[in-house]
């Protein structure tokens, strides 16, 4: 493996407070030089990144990859490739497969295609339920042994409070998140999207904010009840900040996430039945929006996820209320930030590469997340300034159902660094980069 | 290419009120046709209409048939019980299949709201919403509203209050955009739970009771109760519906004033609406019907291209609208 010299770039690591130009010297998949005017020696890669910014690599920890099931939507490598792509250097995959991610022997099927795929790393995420049925528990300790980094049911709310109880006080030997789709099963029935006056008009079942946060203060109060980590997913409405922010300040385990597009879109995208701006939690209002820009911004919002959720394009191509739920997301997720939250001053560069890489790793105990010297190789490159046009047709996922797609964005990822060996750079089509792609352990 | 309406007849939401009183103005040299022994005119001859119904519908597909049928159009009924989904063809097959048999106009009724604007962006024919979902039912809200203007004249600042399941109704959709834009005071009048949660936003005066509906309304546009809702458990029997929310010859006995009632079939007798109030002086139901199908008349000649002006000679056979097209 060569070494590499990232090259006068733009240092951006809220892990060790460094917003400087400098460079960074990366050997036998470890960091090993960060600062100025670092001589590689004559055989390293070096890679100028003047104007660009360097970074922990960014890591996602939500997207659903689809394999195994439905191997014609998106794959582990399909998928590995696209977040590399978007400037991720590692993913966490949804257990909501087929069959269901709910055992050892599935977790390991997911580590090896991940190994075989060489390109961001992927970690399994199994089911809390077996089958994700929602009533015996899954086996946490054999799946964490295989390599899951947490539990969730996510695509279906865990509708027993007595299971998530359960799940939350015995994730607590193995030291895992228990990850919650907040819906209320009853309340969110039949509803495709947020209600409200849109849906009203539009004449589609809507689902009230209420069915997130009856389930965002449920998860909370059984967090301090078992004194288990709670990770809340894709938060969506204004309440649901108003309560994490109480269970923190009261000192209860609770994290959460938002996605790109609940920071940046509202139900107003839904207009013309839209089935791209289709998702679960819906899209909501611009006030929901704007709270949730500021949970991010002042920490009650712990970090940003992608919830990457790819459909097959005739899926989506049919009556709103029947297309499934879920918009791809790895790459446009760094220029939706750029773009809506950095470009208005709700966040800054650093405040970025904290949610998107710091945080994700801390909370989920990932490696990563820092540039400091010994630290793993995952580095992101990104320009800043880059304006682009989103090209859904263009994507490496196999997914197109974007609601961006045409949108002009700023900011877009320029290489994409794992265990110190380059699994993107922006410009290098799609097959060439398998083969600069190192072998993993 | 297109007409004075634009493409499709979608929804009464994206008309300006000019529109929809074009429409109502066409409309009426349209209701003589009805009327006389031979009730045809050439206007559509050699048009290809074909009437899509993925719902079960009997006035509205008969009203439809009648209009095309009046104006020469050349029509066919496509009726498939239950969705698309379930049937297997997806929507977007079945645009296709109608597409390439070169047909000039669809007439959608689908339980999936959006479905007729769905299908008008994937074919060129014109469509025209015949019922989508809980969206809108535009035809229904323009015969509505040419029924209140043959008896009000001017709809400004008239008082129409529609009554019963809002949350679940395309017919009060349309109503309350056309009624509306034409300048009439809306008011709405249902168990808060049958009334969207938005209901506030739609610019609506809101009654809770039914005594104060009928103490404000000129009119009283009066919904069906699909018995669906009872076993969704949004009410709890139909008997306590008619006790509460009936529209009953007792409480209109008690208003200030006559009050028209519309009711857009069909109707539960005894559940939403009495008897005596169905079939009373001021009910104007037949009527509807009998407008149904001059207002249907009048969005197929305008949609294929007919000069509003030409409609009265059209008529005769002398005004077109399909070489206007081309």
């Amino acid at each position: 493996m060569k070494p590499i010299l990232l090259s006068g770039g733009t240092l951006i690591d809220p892990s060790q407070e460094l917003n400087e130009v400098g460079d960074v010297f990366i050997t036998d998949g470890k960091i090993v030089g960060v600062g100025r005017s670092i001589e590689g020696p004559e055989e390293a890669d070096v890679i100028d990144c003047a104007g660009l910014m360097i970074s922990p690599g960014f890591i996602d920890v939500h997207c659903h990859l689809r394999e195994p099931g439905r191997e014609d939507v998106e794959t582990i490598a399909t998928g590995a490739r696209a977040a590399a792509a978007g400037g991720f250097t590692a993913v966490c995959a949804m257990p909501n497969t087929d069959p269901v991610t709910d055992n050892q022997a599935a977790v390991g099927f997911i580590v090896r295609q991940a190994q075989r795929a060489q390109s961001a790393r992927v970690y399994p995420i199994g089911a809390i339920s077996v089958g994700q049925e929602g009533k015996a528990l899954a086996e946490f300790g054999e799946m964490v042994g295989a390599g899951a980094v947490a539990v969730s049911d996510d695509g279906k709310p865990v509708a027993s409070a007595q299971l998530m109880r359960t799940a939350l006080e015995y994730a607590r030997t193995f030291k895992i998140p228990v990850i919650d789709h907040c819906e209320e099963p009853t309340l969110s029935a039949g509803g495709s999207m947020n209600e409200g006056i849109v849906s009203a008009q539009l004449g589609l079942k809507g689902i009230p904010a209420e069915a997130e946060e009856i389930m965002v203060i449920r998860d909370i109060l059984l967090a301090r009840l078992t004194g288990g980590h709670v990770h809340l997913a894709h938060m969506s409405t204004k309440g649901s900040v108003e309560l994490i922010r109480w269970g923190k300040d009261r000192g209860i385990r609770v994290t959460a996430e938002v996605c790109p597009h609940h920071l940046s879109l509202t139900e107003e995208s839904v207009r013309g039945y839209n089935t791209n701006a289709k998702m679960n939690p819906p899209l909501r209002t611009a006030r929901d929006v704007e709270a949730l820009r500021d949970g991010v911004k002042d920490g009650t919002i712990d970090l940003i996820a992608t919830d990457h959720a790819p459909h097959h394009y005739d899926e989506k191509e049919r009556e709103f209320a029947d297309a499934p739920n879920g918009i791809v997301g790895l790459e446009t997720a760094l220029a939706v930030i750029v773009t809506n939250l950095v470009e208005t001053g709700h966040l800054t560069f650093s405040d970025l590469v904290d949610r998107m890489a710091c945080t994700p790793a801390r909370i989920f105990n990932l490696p990563g997340g820092s540039l400091k010297r010994g630290a793993v190789a995952d580095v992101t490159v990104f320009d800043p300034k880059s304006r682009w046009k989103v090209d859904a047709s263009q994507f490496v996922s196999k997914g197109r159902n974007s609601p961006y797609d045409g949108m002009p964005l700023v900011g877009r990822a320029t290489c994409t660094i794992v265990a110190g060996s380059v699994v993107f750079r922006s410009g290098i089509p799609a097959r060439g980069r398998e083969k600069m792609n190192r072998t993993r352990g | 290419m297109t007409g004075t309406l634009g493409k499709d007849l979608l929804g009464l939401e994206s008309l300006t009120g000019d529109q929809i009183r074009l429409i109502l103005d066409t409309a009426e040299p349209f209701k003589e046709i009805s009327e006389r022994a031979i009730k045809k005119v050439p206007a559509l001859r050699g048009s290809t209409i074909v009437n899509l119904f993925f719902e079960n519908s009997t006035r509205t597909r008969i009203s439809f048939e009648f209009a095309e049928k009046r104006l020469s159009a050349d029509t066919v009924n496509v009726s498939v019980a239950g969705s698309s989904v379930s049937k297997g063809e997806t929507l977007v097959d079945t645009a296709r299949n109608l597409e390439a048999m070169r047909i000039d106009m669809v007439v959608i009724r689908h339980s999936a709201s959006g479905a007729a604007q769905f299908l008008a962006e994937r074919i060129q024919s014109n469509v025209i919403n015949a019922g989508d979902g809980t969206h809108e039912h535009p035809t229904q809200g323009l015969l509505d509203i040419l029924t209140l203007r043959d008896r009000f004249g001017d709809l400004k600042g008239r008082r129409v209050c529609i009554c019963g399941d809002i949350l679940h109704s395309r017919v009060a959709r349309s109503n309350i955009w056309g009624l509306t834009k034409l300048g009439a005071e809306v008011a709405v009048c249902g168990p808060r739970s049958l009334l969207p949660n938005a209901i506030d936003e739609f610019g609506v005066r809101i009654f809770d009771r039914v005594e104060e509906a009928i103490e404000w309304a000129e009119a009283l546009n009066v919904l069906r109760l699909q018995f669906e809702r009872m076993t969704a458990g949004y009410i709890p029997s139909a008997r306590e519906y008619n006790r509460v929310f009936g529209i009953t010859r007792e409480r209109l006995d008690r208003a200030p004033r006559d009050i028209l009632i519309l009711h857009p079939g069909p109707m539960n007798r005894g559940v939403e609406i009495d008897s005596d109030v169905a079939d009373g002086p001021h009910s104007v139901i037949l009527e509807q019907v009998t407008n149904g199908v001059a207002v249907r008349m009048a969005v197929l000649y305008l949609l294929a291209g007919g000069k509003p002006e030409l409609a009265e000679a059209a008529k005769g056979g002398s005004g077109r609208g399909r070489e206007d097209r081309e």
